[in-house]
């Protein structure tokens, strides 16, 4: 068996640079300086882990993990995929935490500024490890496109929100997904940060028409890829080489 | 032609927006009942090994202002150096810590606030040892990717001048801004480590 090395470096022009001005929060937030490049040591290449037992049964379901004698309203959905790394080799034990609007539009937060009525029933969180293949699943509903104080009247298009938390702090990702179909994302500021359209389409869930429960549930499917990890064919070093 | 190599791309960042606490905290923004307690919010128990230390700062933009909404997360090692992380291959750490903390900053000053032991040293992949630290990710609306840092120690000035990472600063004037000053005048001591987003005093982040 080989023994495995570092994590693939980051593709910087996949990803969004910092700097990014019709998103207006980003000009003050974005660092200025090059970032420093640092090989993976062990303090890159570990993480913690979660184990299952730490979640309850309701955490992947955000139709009735808030419900306050109902359920939430709106159109329900079944949102579901595999956490692979760049190999294409599932990846198990994985923590996805998810949380978005609910079908108005509207969050569940304090400094949310939007008319759209709160859903007594909907809360906005949830969360799930993934299984032995790295498959992942959840219920909610389809969350409302919203505006946004950006320029004078920007829209964010319907999505819903991710945190991957891999086998190592170097897979660590925050992302957003969007829906197929959907015109909204193409006049999105905050989609335009990234550079490649076909980045863009990897943030795209397509409609999954064979999944979606009868008389229940739209499905949509929507695969997560971490970064994939050299292998030391010959190498016979410590690892955090 | 050539054969395909097959490599997947990294599914692209987005900007964790500033919601992020519904999903990664939502206990600290009054969205009770989903789940009992926070991920990562409680680090120590009375059972875990190592020196008690208290980590405050805040995340400041370029205008100088403490940012609000950001979420701030650390990975470390035990007291004795090592990780609790099945990538570990030089032995089991204290069972008593995980080594993870995740913290909404506070909504009104932008603190965060992480009550952890001091880790031991960790070995840099050719062997010498790196002084010891903390890895820091930082996420908040108008930050488009996760921001690594790390933070050392202000108290360990000799391990510090050796580190193998820090060695590697060529503006020498930046170090600073990742070693975090001690303050003895609290109990546990707590250690200050304001992280600046741009600016003179811009903090060095990693690309790992």
């Amino acid at each position: 068996m080989t023994q495995e090395g570092s994590y693939y470096q980051r593709d910087r022009a996949w990803h969004p640079p910092a700097f990014t001005p019709q998103y207006k929060t980003s000009v003050l937030r974005s660092p200025q300086r090059p970032l420093l490049s640092l090989e993976n040591t062990l303090s890159e290449l570990t993480g913690p882990v979660f184990g299952h037992g730490r979640l309850g049964p309701l955490d992947n379901d955000l139709i009735t993990n808030y419900a306050h004698g109902g359920e939430a309203i709106g159109q329900r959905l079944v949102v579901h995929g595999r956490v692979l790394d760049e190999n294409g080799r599932g990846l198990p034990g994985v923590l996805v935490e998810f949380w978005q609007a609910n079908a108005g539009g509207r969050y569940r937060h304090h400094k949310e500024g939007y008319r759209a009525a709160l859903d007594p029933n909907f809360g906005g969180c949830g969360r799930y490890i993934t299984d032995p293949d790295g498959g992942y699943h959840f219920r909610t509903i389809k969350p409302g496109a919203y505006p946004w104080p950006n320029r004078v009247n920007d829209w964010r298009p319907a999505h819903i929100h991710f945190s991957v938390f891999g086998h190592a702090f170097a897979q660590r990702l925050v992302t957003q997904m969007y829906f197929e179909g959907d015109p909204m994302i193409w006049q999105c500021p905050i989609v335009a940060t990234i550079p490649d359209r076909r980045a863009i389409e990897q943030l795209i869930a397509a409609l999954d028409r064979n999944n979606t429960t009868p008389m229940d549930s739209l499905a949509y499917k929507f695969d997560i890829v971490l970064r994939g990890r050299r292998s030391t064919f010959f190498e016979n070093r410590p690892e955090g080489n | 032609m050539v054969q395909r190599l097959d490599i997947l791309k990294e599914t692209p960042s987005q900007t964790a927006g500033p919601y992020v606490h519904i999903g990664a905290t939502p206990n600290a923004i009054d969205i009770a009942g989903v789940w009992q307690t926070d991920l990562g919010s409680v680090m120590l128990t009375a059972e875990t090994t190592g020196e008690r230390i208290v980590v405050k700062g805040r995340v400041i933009d370029g205008a100088g202002r403490p940012l609000t909404d950001a979420l701030v997360e650390i990975w470390q090692a035990d007291a004795a150096g090592l990780y609790n992380s099945p990538q570990e291959p030089r032995g089991t750490a204290d069972r008593h810590f995980v080594g993870w903390g995740r913290q909404a900053v506070d909504r009104d000053t932008g603190e965060f606030c992480f009550a952890t032991i001091k880790p031991g040293s960790v070995p840099f992949g050719d062997g010498r040892l790196m002084a010891p630290h903390i890895t820091v990710w930082i996420v908040a609306r108008g930050i488009n990717i996760g921001l690594h840092t790390r933070l050392y120690f202000g108290d360990e000035a000799v391990a510090n001048a050796g580190d193998p990472v820090l060695l590697r600063i060529e503006d020498r004037s930046r170090i600073a801004t990742l070693v975090a000053p001690k303050d003895l005048s609290t109990d546990p001591p707590t250690y200050r480590f304001d992280i600046h987003l741009q600016g003179p005093q811009e903090t060095v982040f990693f690309d790992i």
